[in-house]
């Protein structure tokens, strides 16, 4: 089955192919074309899945190079596949994902004028994203990532007709491109340096020593540009919020679970490659997204806004997590959120085509009128809140427990900010989660008229709701995922260290001369990753000179991963101490946030209204998402105004002066130069001409006509001549 | 009767016809001037041949310039028609466009 991977995109690509052109005649406007080939990837991603769980390696990797451009023998620019246990994962969850979205809308948007053409959409997605978890050097990652970015703004502005539509994708089409220019520029770095774009190739480089110090650092920081754009992280997180104004099955699979989680699988692909101080810089970023997003939550009274804001906040998690050196941990939450969460928005999409009102304060007692949408909906949000035995508790606790132990080994006592912050959010994502719950669920309706409307959604709305619900408990995700998703070895901190010469040519005499059945460097086991047996060779032949090398800085993030038993006994306790202390916290602050959002929501204990009211400023600056868009308009938007009425005032001013000076001066030379000609040359010719006139008009005078002067011209000649000759 | 005399002759004739053609207005009188001035010629011709080498080439010679004269006459006077139907004169002096 893996060799028949590279098919995968291809098939929902045939079917956007067939239903742009041909969806409208097709019966059922096509969308059992674009269900049926995702559903076909979901199988075959299901049967990779299969095989790569039962070879249950670690270092497993499957890995085909084709030479895409080649100049003379060299291949100067390489496609393929890459394969890997994170690579298996994702597959999976994209096309689980995509297929339940699929199938939910086509109850969702039964009925809508353009669905042939939706359908589409949702197709090509699938098969940039596909296509972007596949890649395997960094150009085609980048191909893909603007693929994606497209298919987002597409379905973004599905409904153009509405204009705050429109706006919302060019919003997030222009917000992602700041991000995908810091990517490209990362990326440039490393082909300049490298020569290379291949993951692998890349990593080889750099643990060769190609590309160091702070050049590797600045590309790290380009490359994770990419992820800040993509992943909605601050500073560029504004598009996501309005990226709501899509139809919900989209926001669901493209700003929920899968496009969004991008990022985090990008720095997650390319992790080895981090310095420490771009680890240190994704955690801040990260740190600073979990907890404003989730304070702008708190405030927001529209139901996908809410979600958008908690997604935001999640990803903020995955890449703080990443950032503090929890690889698995930032990866496991990338795959429980994506399930957790398109199950919120799928149950919020089914609430919005029963009450059709987005408006939560108009909602409430929906718990009865909808049974399946609110315990599903329920599941996830307890998913999300990190309660135990649901995944959300084991994903996050593997964060919350990496960033405790980042801060304990960390020399520098404010690192421990990334497991305080992290811990509090945690507490507040509990808290605006079941705020959202109990003011859609429960309680008494506020609005009859929406109240007695609704119902409950179609079968094949809620069928995908009770399996993304299913999937939100931890049992499917605890232990084989610890196990098979460990952190990669940093090339970069050991680029001074090792030399891994001999693996170098190995590895590029495989990519560079593969064989034209595609099949070269497939190697499960056979042939291991290439970076990593040197790694591993040094670590073991000179563990403590490694250990050495570590700066302070380095330590967590760095050079080795969680429970690979070469740590020093203290280590490990620290380790065991840290996700213990996380975990109990975790639970303690996450019970706290929901029993608070009881007491205020549900119990009124505590009316809402007057804490508000209390403290109108902060609620108002948190209800304004603490004015980002204001911010943005007034420096950057603005800015850019200013700066364009500037030029323009300088092209109008400098530009077309010099423009009319020098055609004021080309006037000037063209009048004396008409004067020249008018009176020199044209005297000259004219001259000439009034000479040759006045000469004819005295000589015509001879050409009488008159036949007797011609005569006795002629006569008097020839008595001259007859003179002449006589004497 | 010596070749003098004849010259003499010829000589006046031609001055007769040189008059005639370079006062007269008429076209027909210029023609007859002209036709003087031939005959002033073949005289020469033939007392040339005559007194000098006695063969009979000046004499051919004055018999082809009647032929001409003759058909030089027809030429002219035809000219002459033409002229007098577009201009409705024969006078010389109306003969100096070159077109018309």
């Amino acid at each position: 089955m893996i060799r028949y991977a590279y098919i995968i995109p291809f098939l929902p690509l045939l079917s956007f192919f067939i239903n742009i052109a041909v969806g409208k005649r097709l019966p059922r406007k096509g969308d059992w074309l674009c269900l049926g080939t995702i559903a076909v990837a979901l199988a075959m991603s299901i049967g990779i899945f299969y095989e790569v769980f039962g070879a249950y390696d670690p270092n497993f990797r499957y890995h085909v190079v084709f030479p895409w451009i080649t100049v003379g023998d060299r291949a100067l620019l390489n496609t393929g596949i890459l394969i890997d246990n994170v690579t298996a994962v994702m597959l999976l969850v994209v096309t689980i994902v995509s297929t339940l979205v699929h199938l939910f809308s086509i109850g969702y948007m039964h009925g809508d004028p353009r669905y042939s053409r939706y359908f589409a959409y949702l197709s090509i997605f699938s098969f940039s994203m596909l296509g972007l978890v596949l890649a395997e050097s960094f150009l085609f990652i980048y191909i893909f990532w603007e693929l994606v970015g497209l298919s987002s703004y597409l379905l973004i502005g599905f409904w153009f007709e509405k204009k705050s539509a429109s706006d919302a994708g060019k919003k997030a089409f222009i917000v992602n491109r700041v991000g995908d220019f810091g990517f490209l520029i990362g990326i440039l770095i490393i082909y300049a340096t490298c020569g290379v774009l291949g993951y692998d190739q890349v990593f080889l480089a750099i643990g060769e020593g190609k590309l160091t110090g702070t050049l590797l650092t600045l590309a790290g920081i380009g490359v994770f540009c990419g992820a800040i754009g993509k992943s909605a992280q601050f500073p560029l997180h504004v598009w996501l919020p309005d990226a709501m104004e899509g139809p919900t099955p989209v926001s669901a699979l493209i700003h929920a679970a899968t496009m969004v989680a991008a990022g985090v699988y990008l720095v997650g692909r390319v992790y080895p490659m981090f310095t420490p101080d771009v680890f240190l810089f994704i955690a801040c970023i990260g740190l600073i997204t979990l907890f404003l997003t989730a304070t702008i939550a708190l405030a927001q009274n529209d139901i996908k806004k809410v979600l958008a804001y908690s997604t935001c906040s999640q990803l903020g998690y995955m890449i703080m997590g990443l950032g503090v050196g929890g690889y698995t941990a930032g990866l496991a939450h990338l795959t429980t959120h994506a399930a957790f969460k398109a199950c919120l928005f799928l149950g919020s999409g089914s609430v919005i085509h029963a009450v059709h009102s987005q408006d939560i304060q108009e909602m409430g007692g929906l718990r009865k009128k909808m049974p399946i949408t609110f315990v599903t909906f329920l599941i996830a949000t307890l998913a999300i809140s990190g309660v135990p035995g649901f995944s959300g508790f084991y994903s996050k606790d593997m964060i919350l427990g990496a960033a405790l132990e980042f801060g304990m080994k960390s020399a520098n006592p404010l690192h421990m900010i990334f497991f305080i912050g992290a811990l509090f959010t945690a507490g507040l994502t509990a808290f605006y989660m079941f705020r959202l719950v109990i003011l859609t669920f429960f309680g008494a309706p506020k609005d009859h008229h929406k109240f007695d409307h609704a119902h409950e959604s179609p079968p094949s709305m809620w069928i995908p709701l009770v399996i993304l619900a299913g999937l939100s408990f931890s049992f499917w995700y605890s232990g084989w995922f610890g196990t098979l998703v460990q952190k990669p070895k940093s090339v970069a901190n050991l680029a001074a260290i090792s030399a891994p010469a001999k693996v170098a040519t190995v590895e590029h005499a495989a990519v560079l001369a593969p064989s034209p059945h595609g099949d070269a460097v497939s190697a499960p086991a056979g042939t291991p990753h290439a970076a990593r047996p040197a790694v591993h060779g040094e670590l073991q032949e000179g563990g403590s000179h490694a250990e050495a090398e570590r700066t302070p800085h380095a330590a967590a993030p760095g050079g080795h991963g969680e429970g690979h038993g070469e740590e020093g006994e203290h280590d490990a306790h620290l380790v065991h101490m840290a996700h213990t202390y996380a975990m109990y916290s975790s639970v303690a602050v996450g019970t706290l946030g929901i029993f608070l959002a009881f007491v205020v929501y549900s119990f009124g204990w505590i009316n809402p209204a007057r804490v508000a009211n209390a403290v109108k400023p902060l609620h108002n600056f948190l209800q304004n998402k603490w004015y980002f868009d204001e911010l943005y308009e007034a420096t950057v938007i603005n800015g850019s105004k200013a700066l364009s009425r500037g030029l323009a005032w300088f092209d109008m001013n400098v530009v077309d002066g010099l423009v009319n000076l020098s055609a004021q001066l080309g006037v000037f030379v063209s009048f004396l130069v008409g004067k020249f000609d008018d009176y020199v040359v044209d005297g000259a010719v004219n001259g000439l001409a009034s000479a040759t006139t006045g000469s004819g008009s005295v000589l015509r005078r001879l050409q009488t006509g008159k036949l007797y002067h011609y005569v006795f011209v002629l006569a008097g000649g020839a008595l001259i001549i007859f003179l002449i000759k006589a004497f | 009767m010596t070749l003098d005399k004849l010259l003499v002759i010829a000589a006046a004739l031609f001055c007769c016809g040189l008059y005639t053609v370079m006062t007269r207005r008429n076209a027909v009188a210029v023609l007859m001037g002209v036709e003087l001035i031939l005959n002033a010629t073949n005289i020469n011709f033939v007392a040339f041949s005559f007194f000098l080498n006695r063969m009979m080439g000046g004499q051919i010679f004055a018999v082809f310039v009647i032929v001409l004269a003759a058909a030089e006459a027809a030429v002219a006077l035809a000219i002459f028609l033409r002229m007098f139907s577009t201009t409705g004169t024969v006078e010389v002096d109306a003969a100096d466009q070159l077109k018309g």
